[in-house]
């Protein structure tokens, strides 16, 4: 048999097959760490390039930037695990920061002003962006509404209500009044227990909280399921329409305690706050290694995700790059993270079938 | 033009599909294709398309080599293919079907609609289908579908033309029809593949037969030197024996009771999927579906799993109604399905091996919130090793395991809830003959420790030998009730074919 004449592109020798096979488990393990590299890189370029990069305050700071869309994009990664998303989120940040505002002026309640502790407004504030969140799950999940379509509509209402509830104005004052017992809400923005901004403890105790939820709940696997396989999770019993619903409200849960970080730090609350912030988290998860079409993606790599959009945000702001340039930056970064991606799923494809033909030799 | 597919492997995922097949089609001449599920017809006939890739091997026209690299590459060269599932537009007319990609164009460069509507007419009326060329696909039934896809094919100056069960919905004189459609292409050279589970119409229409078994072609002969009997025993391969597990019926206490059952086709609401099935099922037992595509095999279990609700009729599962329950209650009840199609609806491609075993019985190894890993792991191991699947361990990838060895997993999950009613859809679709006579002594074995065992089959040898109880449905109806020996092959087809062949139910 000749097998020169044009053999057709793209197939596999068995006599090269295991070779194959191992050279691509090699690139894998490489295109796995790739945004740990990415974050790497970012370290050392900026480290290089500016001596005020790598500095301990610096590097608070930036973690502090990191950690506000941190919080939101661990929220997000639920969404994507389950293959939706949610564009919600940048709204509920403004939400939630002025109902914060709204509730420390004061609740006019018959007559008479009522001032809610600083603990029971960021009970309630959390509980708004849970609550959007129940709207997405069910618009979802009930009226069969695409996930982008659902959570583009309530990115409008959650913005809208935050503007009504305003007027469009900022609340310019957070810091309570002693005699109303109302104090502290700044706090959350400005304390630093042990050392570390509190923000900071909060992105790490959420990271902990999902990966606790993700690796040892039942809710974690149902959810990988869900994602991975609708059809095959719904028929091995997992409440598949639950499991939907809970992720949005613990999207917008997550997106609402950024919201109060935000308010708490600026010490005023703007209705404005947290527009296009729904991009940077689905970014972080993206670049985290995520797939958009859901069951593939990790805690660590959102967080990694995260750290390399804020440090290239805050180390191109440092080198006094233009924030023209930023943007456009920031956009090859994505794009290049997800063609990555797609390289790496490739390979592996291949790999697998190289590996199968040098069995069936070994075989032979 | 002779096309020929030479040294052909394909592999998909870790399973082989294809181990080194050589196989040829001659002008004038129809090759019937035999094998059973999973032996790699359609993979051959997909890569002769041009709709897959061989990973190792290639496809030779006229001795030359060619890379087909789409089914529009394969189509420009003379090659056809009439698919298994249809390939059409349901939302476009029957004219818009047949032309799709390929629209005659007038003079400006628009599309030529009343030529085109005029060759829709003339090639409808060869297939003798009398049908408005202007009808939505979705309008028509299966087998007028299947129809338009038939005359697709022959719109196109063909010179190959691969017909993977083009039947399968279609009325006795619609596939008469057909048939004098296929001697009037070869007498005019055409090279006909002819696929189909009927196998008596397939080696009626046959000049060449070619039998494949577990991606290996193992036999070739003229048409007229055999018979039935060899083709089946080229098909199975082995000694029957050892494939079906020797038992006797230990039929003890009625476990699951349905009355009644109608369901309505998901996919078409105006007709009846199941119209009206009773059947009572005993622990110890072993009950067989024989039901060909589209006879309701698949409905019926769904709507047992809870998976889809009945429109009536009372499922009953030790003397507790069933009917409201969801998916889950059921499961927890003791009634679970290993689904048809175990890549849609069986595995998470994205898990692991053990996560996939332990999905549906996860909530047995809850301790406070989490999954305790110590119980998990155990549960998972104990399965591994009792149906002998497989793989490098629980935390292999699901994708790296052999068709059949996927299959064995999904049966394991189904195990590992305790179930005490096991509902298996097609269980040995798509599985080597080796996994095949594991997945049947499993179900042997599970039976033996009291589970009822119902499963549905298209393959009349496992319908035969397997079930203590056979039961033939058609067109969602329980055609006949048979126990094991009571019915040949030749009185099921009769019993099974007499009925699909009345078309679609209404």
């Amino acid at each position: 048999m000749t097998s020169t004449a044009s053999r057709p592109a793209g197939t596999v020798q068995p006599d090269r097959a295991a070779a194959t096979a191992r050279r691509l488990s090699l690139l894998n393990v490489a295109f796995e760490l790739r945004a740990f590299i990415a974050l790497a890189v970012l370290v050392v370029v900026f480290g290089v390039l500016s001596d005020a990069f790598l500095t301990v305050p610096n590097l608070i700071t930036m973690t502090k930037h990191v950690a506000i869309n941190a919080v939101i994009a661990l929220g997000m990664l639920l969404v994507i695990l389950k293959g939706g998303i949610d564009l919600s989120v940048g709204s509920i940040v403004g939400l939630s920061g002025v109902v914060a505002g709204e509730l420390l002026g004061g609740l006019h309640v018959g007559g008479v002003i009522a001032y809610p502790p600083v603990w029971v407004v960021i009970v309630l504030c959390v509980g708004v962006g849970a609550l959007v969140g129940v709207v997405n799950g069910v618009l979802v999940t009930r009226f069969n509404v695409a996930p982008f379509i659902a959570t583009l509509g309530m990115l409008y209402v959650a913005r809208g209500a935050a503007m009504l509830i305003s007027d469009g104005a900022t609340y310019p004052n957070l810091a309570g009044n002693p005699a109303f017992g109302n104090t502290g809400f700044g706090l959350l923005g400005s304390g630093r227990p042990l050392g570390l901004p509190t923000s900071i403890w909060i992105m790490i105790v959420l990271a902990v909280a999902v990966v606790l939820l993700l690796a040892k709940s039942p809710f974690g696997r149902w959810l990988y399921a869900t994602g991975g396989n609708e059809r095959a999770a719904d028929l091995s019993g997992v409440p598949i329409r639950r499991v939907k619903t809970i992720v949005y409200v613990i999207s917008g849960a997550c997106a609402a305690v950024a919201g109060l970080i935000i308010a708490s730090e600026l010490t005023s609350a703007a209705p404005q706050a947290g527009e296009t912030y729904e991009l940077n988290a689905i970014a972080a998860v993206v670049i985290g290694g995520a797939a958009l079409s859901g069951g593939r993606g990790t805690v660590r790599g959102t967080l990694v995700g995260a750290f390399v959009i804020g440090f290239l945000a805050d180390g191109l702001v440092i080198l006094g790059v233009s924030t023209f340039w930023q943007i456009l930056i920031k956009g090859a970064v994505i794009i290049l993270a997800v063609m990555l991606d797609q390289g790496q799923q490739r390979f592996k494809r291949r790999g697998a079938a190289a590996a199968a033909v040098a069995a069936t030799r070994h075989h032979d | 033009m002779t096309l020929r597919a030479r040294e052909v492997t394909k592999v998909y995922g870790g399973t082989h599909a294809l181990k080194g097949v050589d196989f040829a089609v001659a002008p004038g001449r129809v090759t019937a294709l035999f094998g059973e599920n999973g032996a790699g017809k359609s993979t051959l006939m997909k890569i002769l398309a041009g709709i897959e890739q061989p990973t190792t091997g290639h496809v030779e026209l006229d001795g030359r080599p060619v890379r087909l690299a789409s089914s529009r590459d394969a189509a420009d060269q003379g090659i056809a293919i009439i698919h298994q599932e249809l390939s059409l537009c349901p939302n476009l007319s029957i004219t818009d079907n047949l032309f799709l990609a390929r629209e005659l164009r007038t003079p400006f460069g628009a599309v030529d609609r009343t030529a085109q509507r005029e060759r829709t007419l003339a090639v409808l009326r060869t297939l003798e289908e009398e049908l408005d060329p202007d009808t939505p696909v979705a309008d028509l039934r299966l087998g007028q579908q299947q129809i338009v896809e038939i005359a697709r094919a022959l719109l196109q100056d063909t010179r190959v033309l691969i017909m993977d069960e083009p039947t399968s919905a279609l009325t006795a004189p619609e596939v008469e029809v057909l048939f004098k459609v296929i001697r009037d292409l070869t007498s005019r050279g055409v090279a006909v593949v002819y696929i189909s589970h009927h196998l008596d119409e397939a080696l009626d229409i046959a000049d060449d037969v070619v039998v494949l078994r577990d991606g290996t072609l193992v036999a070739t002969a003229q048409a007229a030197e055999v018979d039935l009997r060899w083709i089946v025993e080229q098909m199975v391969g082995r000694d029957q024996d050892t494939l079906f597990p020797d038992r006797d019926s230990q039929a003890g206490e009625p476990v699951l009771d349905l009355r009644d059952l109608i369901v309505i086709d998901p996919a078409n609401p105006d007709r009846l999927a199941v119209g009206g099935v009773s059947l009572t099922l005993r622990a110890g037992e072993i009950v067989g579906v024989y039901g060909l595509m589209g006879s309701g095999r698949t409905e019926l279990l769904e709507a047992l799993a809870g998976r889809i609700p009945p429109a009536s009729g009372e499922i009953v599962l030790a003397g507790e109604p069933l009917t409201r329950a969801g998916i889950r209650d059921r499961i927890r009840r003791g009634l679970i399905l290993v689904p048809e199609d175990r890549q849609r609806d069986g595995l998470v491609q994205t898990m692991t091996v053990g996560e996939n075993l332990s999905l549906a019985g996860l909530y047995q190894y809850v301790r406070r919130l989490f999954v305790s890993a110590a119980r998990e792991g155990a549960a998972v191991r104990r399965v591994i090793t009792d149906i002998t699947v497989k793989t490098s361990g629980a935390k292999a990838a699901i994708g790296s395991l052999s068709g059949g060895n996927q299959q064995k997993v999904v049966i394991g999950k189904a195990l590992l809830t305790g179930p005490r009613v096991l509902l298996l859809d097609e269980p040995s679709r798509g599985v080597d003959v080796g996994a095949k006579a594991d997945i049947f002594q499993l179900m042997a074995a599970q039976a033996r420790r009291g589970l009822a065992v119902l499963f549905t089959t298209s393959e009349a040898e496992e319908a035969l030998h397997i079930p203590d109880r056979l039961l033939v449905l058609a067109r969602g109806a329980v055609v006949g009730e048979y126990r094991r020996g009571e019915i040949d092959r030749e009185e099921l087809m009769r019993v099974s074919d007499g009925a699909t062949n009345g078309g679609a139910l209404r």
